[in-house]
């Protein structure tokens, strides 16, 4: 029971305060996933993780839920509840604040300049999950040809993403 | 609430609140939240300005912009955004509950059968191949964003700092974030005053 409750806090801060600067999303924050859940608290391989990440990614809704699944390994459905409860009432009360500010204060050219500020380092972060994820995945030559071949066609055309998922699905399916 | 005041456009929705029901932010939010396979945000502003109407171009195009900049995921914190400009408190939560409802039940049917299938060779396979596909969503999309943004040398370089210390020497997010950020965004400031000085 102890270990239990210990292991919920444990969920709930990491999560928690990663939400926190998850700009754009979970998406962009892996990562610091990727460390926490792997290399800080060892609660999975990154292999697993990728998987989940996976999971998440293929089913439909914003990508945080991620967070959940690896809750639900850590701890069941209370880990899946807290994980994403700590995931998104944090965020989701300060967007509910600022935006309320907002109004009170209008516009604000801050916005514009924020943004142009955050745009680069979100990118690099996406960029960073990519790879990472890669990292974890990319077990086989076919894995590595199917995450080359889908980041070319995501760069270069405007396929929908969800038809590469299920190539990706698939020849992975083939290949085992 | 105001008296018109046009200035932020926001101190009356041009939608009347009542044409608003909160069951109708529930179900669209809903609908919004398992239709969107990895596209959930453009799926959004579909169904907000073109089918419903409920904001304009203009109108979702300022929400956006503040949501993209708070943490979280955009279309979540649109949720709660526009939930909030027509149901108050009551409004934000409806709207993000609406938004999340679906895919949290779809992903706990997914968690259990991963967790009874998932040691299958050719299941586990099928979700590697997918995680493999993934990570190329990722970079591929990285990589146009790169293209499209057309970055100077100081953002590249603001881009690289972020990239090598997260994913090259594994450093923490949070003080990487903390250093670049600030940085970031007022080298982007200065661009910005520089921009207005020529004019």
């Amino acid at each position: 029971m102890r270990d239990d409750g210990d292991l919920l806090l444990q969920l709930a801060v990491t999560f928690g305060l990663i939400a926190l600067v998850a700009i754009g999303g979970i998406g962009a924050v892996m990562p610091e996933v990727y460390r926490q859940v792997v290399d800080v608290h060892g609660w999975m391989t990154a292999s697993e993780l990728a998987n989940l990440y996976a999971l998440g990614q293929a089913s439909p809704g914003p990508n945080g839920m991620v967070v959940g699944l690896v809750g639900w390994r850590v701890a069941g459905l209370a880990g899946f509840a807290v994980s994403l409860l700590a995931a998104n009432v944090p965020p989701a009360l300060l967007t509910f604040g600022m935006s309320r500010l907002r109004r009170r204060l209008g516009a604000a050219s801050w916005l514009g300049t924020a943004q142009a500020g955050l745009v680069p380092i979100a990118i690099s972060l996406f960029l960073a999950n990519g790879v990472r994820t890669a990292q974890a995945a990319d077990e086989t030559w076919v894995a590595v040809a199917v995450t080359v071949a889908t980041t070319l066609v995501v760069w270069r055309t405007n396929f929908n993403p969800l038809w590469l998922l299920g190539v990706g699905a698939l020849l992975g399916l083939l290949g085992a | 609430m105001g008296t018109g005041a046009e200035m932020n456009g926001d101190a009356e929705p041009r939608v009347a609140r009542s044409d608003v029901t909160r069951r109708a932010l529930y179900a669209t939010f809903f609908k919004i939240g398992i239709s969107g396979f990895g596209g959930v945000g453009a799926w959004a502003r579909r169904v907000i300005v073109e089918e419903r109407g409920w904001l304009d171009d203009r109108e979702y195009a300022d929400v956006l912009a503040l949501c993209q900049v708070l943490p979280g995921p955009n279309v979540g914190n649109v949720a709660v955004t526009i939930g909030d400009r027509f149901h108050g408190a009551i409004g934000s939560l409806l709207a993000l509950g609406g938004l999340m409802t679906g895919p949290v039940a779809i992903i706990l049917i997914l968690a259990g059968l991963y967790d009874r299938f998932g040691a299958v060779p050719s299941v586990n396979g099928a979700i590697g191949g997918v995680a493999a596909a993934a990570a190329g969503l990722s970079i591929g999309t990285a990589l146009k964003m790169i293209e499209r943004l057309r970055p100077t040398a100081e953002v590249l370089l603001v881009g690289v700092l972020a990239f090598v210390s997260v994913e090259v020497l594994r450093w923490p997010l949070l003080p990487v974030l903390l250093t670049l950020a600030p940085l970031s965004i007022a080298l982007a400031w200065r661009r910005r005053r520089a921009r207005w000085a020529a004019r």
